[in-house]
């Protein structure tokens, strides 16, 4: 079959591997009919995230058809269309029975190796590093499907792949981001990032009552989309200092709750600052630039959530602790628990209070697969989200 | 902890299984220690030797340096060392009593020619005994242990039942290649060694308490002598079951000693912890959970030298 594969650093190529096969009993294996691209395939595109191996097959969003199921998974049938959510749980172990799947106790088998970086390891993801597992992802004809029991959801003939792709995890991971925020009549939310991930936190934030949301970015056709779908009032950083227009937009009191939806590669409008960290993470002192984080953190009102759903993988510098000590701040974050999340989101789109395929910007065949990471990583051609057909 | 590690491992741990015969070499020493410093006259009768006012006199001091080793026999430590120290005084006796044989006769000759042969028999007693405790401490020194622990999230009669029954084993530690149980308590193991080489013994359980706990060790006569004890601890507020593990083994030295060091790794403990995690694996999930780039699972090894994430091209290797 044809998958993605990571190459090395800034390269994927689309080859020829071998279909995968059933392998444990609770497994599927499901023919992809749309899969996308994330944004946090390009930290491991830029080789930020340690742990890829030439030949990784890519691609942790995915949805199609179910072809061969194991003797355990009683839920599913073959013909069943499915999205799949990108951590995998088995949905048996106390934090699964928790609701907190991305952090599932047994599905990463290079725990071992995770627990020497994190401390404990989170659960494995598809298509994302040797770190979480090293199983091979979605971006392919095919893929295998571990506890087909717990994460797949049937997906309705009424909602189509665009809509439905999106539940595998930047809508949930979005709505997640806000949800985290707890928040209250009256509050003012703002969000770092208007990628796929900052957009949808953006319009969640609004759909879970926040008064007013801001989105900050430097790119205008992304900001746009911010103010036309979630009525966002936009920053653009590389013409507003950020915490002074903070302060203004909200009479000195800070955001109510701050979502960074950017992560481990975030830029800075000074050049010398950019630079500081930028050199620091090529040679590996940090892994991180943390420039959305920290300011994320200064600019909360005191007493607000800091909510953190951009990826991060390692070490930060220069983190704002004393902000966060003496404010009273509250920080959340968490990669997605998506399976908690498709459900409801699903009646969420099927009651049209939400269409998240608004921030899909390409379609484009699997064989251009290296062509959407470069539109995608370059911001080339307004790109916000590249989604493959298989 | 420690108790158990006594009932579990006797034939690893400490001086204890020497201690008999230490023992009585101590007891040995005391009494002829004290009898040459008390009543060196009668002592010389009954040897042969009141003939010579020379060795009536050497005789306390023979006992002064019997009562070093009695002390530290009785004491049972460093057993090797105290009767290293008496084959010492043997060869310096056996001596002694060569001279004195060579000018006496009749029934002092006789005499002197009993002691000696009394002396060379608890020579080669003495012997034995030195070569037994360094061998004793020498599989102390390669002696293996390990306390290793996770949480899973069944109750604890779900996981003393798995672990239970033996034959379970092999479904998580990926070393063995079949456990058989023979009897209730007997069993018969099969571990993967490097190169198809295959290593083989049984084990007995020793102690079964039932959701409780379950201590095993090799019966005599195994090349690499291993024993362990696993306890199921619950956990308040039905947050799951501790399982925690003890186990030690002592590889033999030489090719198989190499052999078995292999097998294990070089990081023994991070083994078993595998073997704990996939215990937890098989216990929540149901199977060993496997991905493209580890299809047999978790190992550590495994992880350095990982396969891409793409599929297998002939299945997982079952």
């Amino acid at each position: 079959m044809k998958a993605t594969a990571w190459m090395g650093r800034d390269s994927v190529k689309v080859v020829d591997v071998p279909e995968p096969k059933i392998m444990s009993p609770r497994d599927a294996i499901v023919k992809i009919s749309t899969t996308a691209i994330c944004g946090s395939d390009l930290h491991l595109y830029h080789g930020y995230l340690p742990a890829m191996r030439k030949g990784d097959i890519l691609g942790h969003e995915f949805l199609g058809e179910v072809v061969e199921v194991g003797p355990e998974v009683g839920n599913l049938k073959v013909g069943d269309r499915v999205v799949v959510p990108f951590p995998i749980a088995c949905g048996r172990c106390r934090s699964c029975r928790q609701g907190l799947f991305s952090v599932c106790e047994n599905s990463n088998p290079n725990a071992g190796f995770a627990e020497k970086l994190l401390g404990h390891s989170p659960a494995g993801v598809f298509g994302y590093s040797h770190l979480t597992g090293g199983y091979a992802g979605g971006q392919a004809e095919y893929a295998r499907v571990p506890f087909a029991d717990v994460g797949p959801l049937k997906v309705p003939d009424d909602v189509p792949d665009d809509q439905a792709v999106l539940l595998a995890d930047v809508f949930p991971t979005g709505y997640m981001g806000a949800e985290m925020c707890d928040i209250q009549p009256g509050d003012v939310v703002a969000v770092w990032g208007a990628g796929p991930v900052g957009l949808l936190a953006a319009a969640s934030a609004r759909l879970l009552g926040a008064d007013r949301v801001i989105v900050i970015d430097r790119y205008p056709y992304r900001l746009r989309l911010a103010e036309q779908h979630a009525g966002a009032e936009v920053l653009n950083y590389e013409q507003v200092d950020v915490l002074d227009a903070l302060n203004e937009l909200t009479a000195g009191r800070g955001p109510d709750a701050c979502i960074d939806a950017v992560g481990l590669e975030s830029h800075h409008d000074n050049p010398a600052l950019y630079a500081y960290d930028r050199t620091k993470q090529a040679v590996r002192v940090e892994t991180e630039r943390p420039f959305a984080l920290r300011q994320a953190i200064l600019a909360c009102r005191s007493g607000g959530v800091v909510s953190v759903v951009g990826a991060y993988g390692g070490f930060v510098d220069k983190f704002p602790m004393g902000a966060l000590m003496n404010r009273s701040l509250i920080m959340r974050t968490g990669q997605c628990h998506v399976q908690r999340y498709t459900r409801p989101l699903l009646e969420r789109i099927r009651r049209g209070e939400i269409d998240p395929s608004f921030v899909i910007s390409h379609r484009l065949p699997l064989k251009d697969a290296p062509k959407g990471y470069k539109i995608f990583q370059k911001k080339q051609d307004d790109c916000t989200k590249v989604v493959l057909k298989v | 902890m420690d108790r158990v590690d006594g009932v579990v491992l006797p034939e690893l741990d400490g001086a204890r299984p020497n201690t008999g015969l230490s023992r009585s070499l101590g007891l040995l020493s005391l009494a002829l220690g004290v009898g040459a410093l008390v009543a060196p006259d009668v002592l010389a009768r009954w040897t042969g030797l009141d003939d010579s006012p020379q060795a009536r006199a050497a005789l306390p001091a023979i006992g002064l340096r019997e009562l070093a080793p009695a002390a530290g026999l009785l004491r049972a430590r460093h057993p090797g060392w105290w009767t290293g120290s008496r084959v010492a005084g043997d060869a310096m006796d056996l001596t002694l009593l060569g001279r004195a044989l060579a000018d006496r006769c009749g029934e002092r000759r006789r005499r002197v020619a009993v002691t000696t042969a009394v002396i060379a028999g608890i020579t080669v007693v003495d012997v034995i005994a030195t070569l037994r405790a360094t061998r004793a401490r020498k599989a102390r020194e390669r002696l293996i242990r390990m306390t290793v622990a996770v949480t899973v999230n069944t109750p604890a009669s779900e996981a003393y039942r798995f672990w239970r029954d033996v034959e379970n084993l092999p479904r998580f530690m990926t070393h063995l290649a079949a456990v058989r149980a023979t009897d209730l308590r007997r069993s018969h193991w099969i571990a993967r060694g490097p190169a198809g080489r295959r290593i083989e013994w049984d084990a007995e359980i020793v102690d079964d308490q039932p959701n409780r706990s379950i201590a095993w060790r090799s019966l005599p006569g195994t090349r690499v002598p291993n024993a362990g004890r696993v306890r199921f601890v619950p956990l308040p507020a039905d947050r799951g079951t501790e399982v925690r593990v003890q186990l030690g083994y002592a590889p033999p030295a030489g090719g198989l000693g190499r052999a078995v060091a292999k097998l294990f790794g070089e990081e023994p403990e991070q083994q078993v912890r595998d073997d704990l995690r996939r215990f937890k694996q098989v216990l929540e999930t149901g199977d060993v959970v496997r991905s493209d780039g580890s299809p047999d699972g978790i190992s550590v090894r495994q992880q350095l030298h990982q396969r891409p994430a793409q599929p297998l091209p002939t299945g997982p290797r079952r």
